[in-house]
């Protein structure tokens, strides 16, 4: 058992990039298997998403949209160019609004519809989706709203 | 005219910060004691200054002076008292003016307090510390002045965001910011060292109090964040994976992996550039998620405004100061005399095991926080990584290292035997099995991979706690003599057993609340009763009250388990005059076992209200953990060679195995 300090330094390294090398494989593997595409609604057309796939569905909440049914509620997701159907089991954020941006995690079913398991409108009752945002932008109907700070 | 005052008092600041940059680095290259020496009153001047600064930023948000943009913007003046002054902080300015405000106290600590520090290295500490203060102090004066005029006035300010008006993230940012920022010692500290090209025991005691300080401070912040998440948020969720929650985890896994390696420094002597690496690596990291938060890059949940002209001038910083300090690492780290040797199996390698793991999860972390970043540059994709992309990387990087845990401080310096401390260990493995099934057969079905996750938090609990049962013969000896024996131990010894079984209760914690937590969504008129986890809450229906600066509904429900009545949960609906912004209360009954979530939500179709209920077993474990790991952090820190200082000879057996 009496290795040279050179030789202990290579077996440190050796070991260190062993540890690293099933690091790295699980980061790809797991960037290559569990990220989550965000797509405006004209987007998630464009790109025929598959019924079942998983993704993020950004836009705006269409005015007079918003249905409520029981624990339910439906309403529109709009980029004020294609618009898709949301429904939802659960509360909705405090910052949801009609009008107001939203995002909504969840697949497309078989009609159509988006399943939403999770819908987030961010503390920032500015928060836009950045596409959103720009194809408001494109539009001219976007105002420039006061900025105000979110959480630190 | 307070304002004024304020702008003027950064600007002397800068200047002071300057000249204690500058001057104290020339003493110590000319050898010239005065001009060392002078680095001390700079840096008390320098944090007097700043707090001056600080505090006229305060005073302007106490009496709502809104001819100041950044009060007017985020303050109003019928917000309590409470939130006028943590408002200061609520926002992108004050936010910024808090985190020089911290760095120049540590500095000014760091010159009070280092008696025994070696002349030119402590002018050396200071003067780098002054750099980053100089730099950060520049970027507030160039584009981020609190205390900018507006005119006219208006005569109402804005409010600030009703989801901040709250104690625990009142003390939230400062806590967190102490831990950043107090990671830049550790920097100031390896970059002094390889500027004089010398590292030994000495250096690495003199910077481990300092990573330890910001390593609480860091451990309280993220979990005072999470704990405010959990009832704040309404989602029931304790940790989302964040890009910002993930730029302050990032530090604390680097801190982690510091405060370890920089023990192997301080006792063997070895690891020195591995951890002055690790040391600049781990306040690179602070820089970043400063960046990441404060320049808007990410749409977070946290993030302020977005302001171009901030995010290049953080980067600018953020290259100067990661890159100057790696080219010197590069240049000056191969002069550094090599460490003691030590065998595969030993605390030595223990600790590099620890190392490596950590710094994967935390390389791990990165690369999924910045990954989305990078891919929308290149292709223009927009993506998410969320806990899934985590579950697959950090946990699996995890798992080991918290296997291994227990081993760790068993094994002897140098050279140890795997076998015999294994052995030592049976009992922590029996209870931990026992309890994995224990906790298969009571708990209602979940993962299957929840019962071992349970015991992987006993056997590090157990494990921990075998130590000092050892060391204090508690087996053996009746109860008061080993007391006494115990209470003989180093209280760093005491400090490591407490953080390691504080990690334990956290993981117990999260592994309850993750595989068996139990919710239902439901509609609820006054009168109606739902069931959740052995227990009853019925509706009693909903009031609306007025709170200082919002009008709430306020729903009422009456728990109760079999025929024991255990009071009423209070869920709010608040709505906030300035902004008219909704925020919802939860309503939340703490207990041992369990967590009681009620949220009320609004009216639901056929009327009454959609309610929404959680039961989240041993949910409190998790904060009570991180109180149990910031507990041992303190105690750590007051033992005696820390307090002592000097390297010293010391009694054996005792201190050389007290972590």
């Amino acid at each position: 058992m009496s290795l040279t300090r050179k030789q202990k330094r290579l077996g440190l390294i050796l070991s260190g990039l062993a540890v690293l090398g099933v690091a790295f494989g699980l980061v790809l593997y797991a960037l290559s298997d569990s990220i989550v595409f965000f797509f405006t609604p004209a987007e998630a057309m464009a790109r025929h998403m598959s019924e079942g796939t998983r993704f993020r569905l950004g836009g705006l909440v269409a005015e007079g949209s918003l249905k409520l049914e029981g624990t339910k509620v439906e309403f529109l997701v709009t980029d004020t160019e294609k618009s898709i159907p949301v429904t939802y089991e659960g509360q909705l954020p405090d910052l949801f609004r009609e009008g107001q941006g939203v995002v909504a995690e969840g697949k497309l079913d078989a009609k159509g519809m988006f399943i939403a398991d999770t819908v987030l409108a961010k503390h920032d009752e500015n928060y836009m989706p950045k596409d959103v945002a720009d194809a408001l932008k494109k539009k001219g109907v976007w105002k420039e709203g006061e900025s105000r700070g979110g959480s630190p | 005219m307070i304002a004024e005052l304020g702008h003027f008092l950064l600007i002397l600041a800068l200047a002071t910060a300057l000249y204690q940059f500058i001057v104290p680095q020339l003493g110590a290259a000319r050898n010239d004691q005065s001009l060392m020496q002078s680095a001390i009153p700079a840096a008390l001047s320098q944090c007097l200054l700043i707090a001056a600064s600080f505090a006229c930023l305060t005073w302007t948000y106490l009496v709502s002076d809104f001819s100041v943009v950044n009060v007017a913007a985020n303050s109003h003046s019928q917000k309590p008292l409470l939130y006028k002054f943590t408002g200061v902080w609520g926002n992108h300015e004050g936010s910024m003016l808090l985190w020089v405000l911290i760095l120049s106290l540590f500095g000014a600590s760091v010159a009070l307090f280092g008696l025994n520090l070696p002349l030119r290295l402590k002018a050396r500490v200071l003067a780098i510390q002054s750099l980053i203060g100089a730099s950060f102090l520049l970027f507030i004066l160039a584009v981020s002045n609190p205390f900018l005029r507006l005119n006219p006035p208006p005569i109402e300010g804005n409010g600030l965001n009703p989801v901040l008006q709250d104690p625990a993230l009142a003390i939230h940012p400062p806590f967190l910011y102490a831990g950043y920022v107090g990671l830049s010692i550790a920097f100031s500290f390896a970059c002094a060292a390889l500027i004089e090209g010398k590292i030994d025991a000495a250096w690495a005691r003199w910077v481990r109090p300092w990573t330890l300080a910001a390593w609480m401070f860091l451990t309280g912040g993220i979990a005072l964040g999470s704990w405010w998440a959990y009832y704040e948020l309404g989602w029931g969720g304790f940790w989302f994976w964040d890009p910002v929650e993930n730029a302050s985890l990032m530090p604390w896994l680097a801190a982690t992996a510091l405060l370890h390696s920089a023990t192997v420094v301080e006792k063997r002597n070895a690891l020195k550039v591995w951890t002055v690496l690790l040391a600049i690596i781990s306040f690179s990291l602070s820089l970043i998620g400063t960046f990441l938060v404060r320049s808007g890059v990410l749409t977070s949940v946290h993030a302020f405004a977005v302001d171009p002209a901030r995010g290049i001038f953080i980067l600018v910083i953020l290259c100067t100061l990661i890159g100057g300090a790696l080219l010197l690492y590069a240049w000056r780290a191969p002069t550094l005399a090599p460490g003691g040797l030590f065998a595969p199996i030993s605390r030595e390698a223990a600790l590099v095991v620890n190392n490596l793991l950590l710094g994967c999860a935390a390389a791990s972390v990165f690369i999924g926080t910045l990954y989305p970043l990078v891919l929308e540059v290149l292709t223009g994709d927009k993506i998410s990584v969320g806990a899934p992309y985590y579950n697959l990387t950090f946990v699996p990087l995890m798992l080991p290292l918290l296997l291994l845990l227990p081993m760790g401080p068993l094994l002897s310096w140098k050279r140890a035997e795997l076998w015999p401390a294994l052995q030592r260990l049976w009992a922590a493995a029996l209870t931990a099995l026992a309890i994995a099934v224990l906790a298969a057969a009571l708990a209602r079905p979940g993962p299957w991979l929840a019962p071992f996750g349970i015991a992987l938090g006993i056997w590090l609990i157990v494990g921990s706690l075998i130590e000092l049962v050892e060391r204090g013969r508690f087996a053996q000896l009746p109860l008061s003599v080993a007391w006494g024996r115990a209470s003989g131990l180093p209280r760093s010894l005491f400090g490591m057993v407490a953080a390691h079984a504080g990690l334990g209760v956290m993981i117990i914690g999260i592994v309850a609340v993750t595989a068996w937590r139990q919710e239902i969504i439901t509609a609820m008129k006054p009168g109606e009763v739902a069931d959740i986890a052995r227990y009853r809450i019925s509706f009693t229906g909903d009031m609306p009250r007025s709170g200082p600066n919002y009008t709430a509904e306020s729903g009422r429900f009456r728990i109760s388990r079999g025929d024991a009545d255990l009071g009423v949960l209070v869920s709010e609906r608040r709505r906030f005059r300035p902004g008219d912004q909704t925020t919802t209360e939860a309503g939340i009954r703490h207990m041992l076992l369990g967590d009681l979530y009620v949220v009320m939500g609004d009216t639901a179709a056929g009327g009454g209200r959609v309610v929404r209920i959680y039961f989240n077993p041993l949910v409190s474990w998790i904060w009570l953990g991180a109180a149990i790991m910031v507990l041992g952090g303190l105690l750590s820190l007051s033992d005696r060679r820390f307090r002592i200082g000097v390297p010293r000879k010391q009694r054996l057996g005792l201190a050389s195995a007290a972590e």
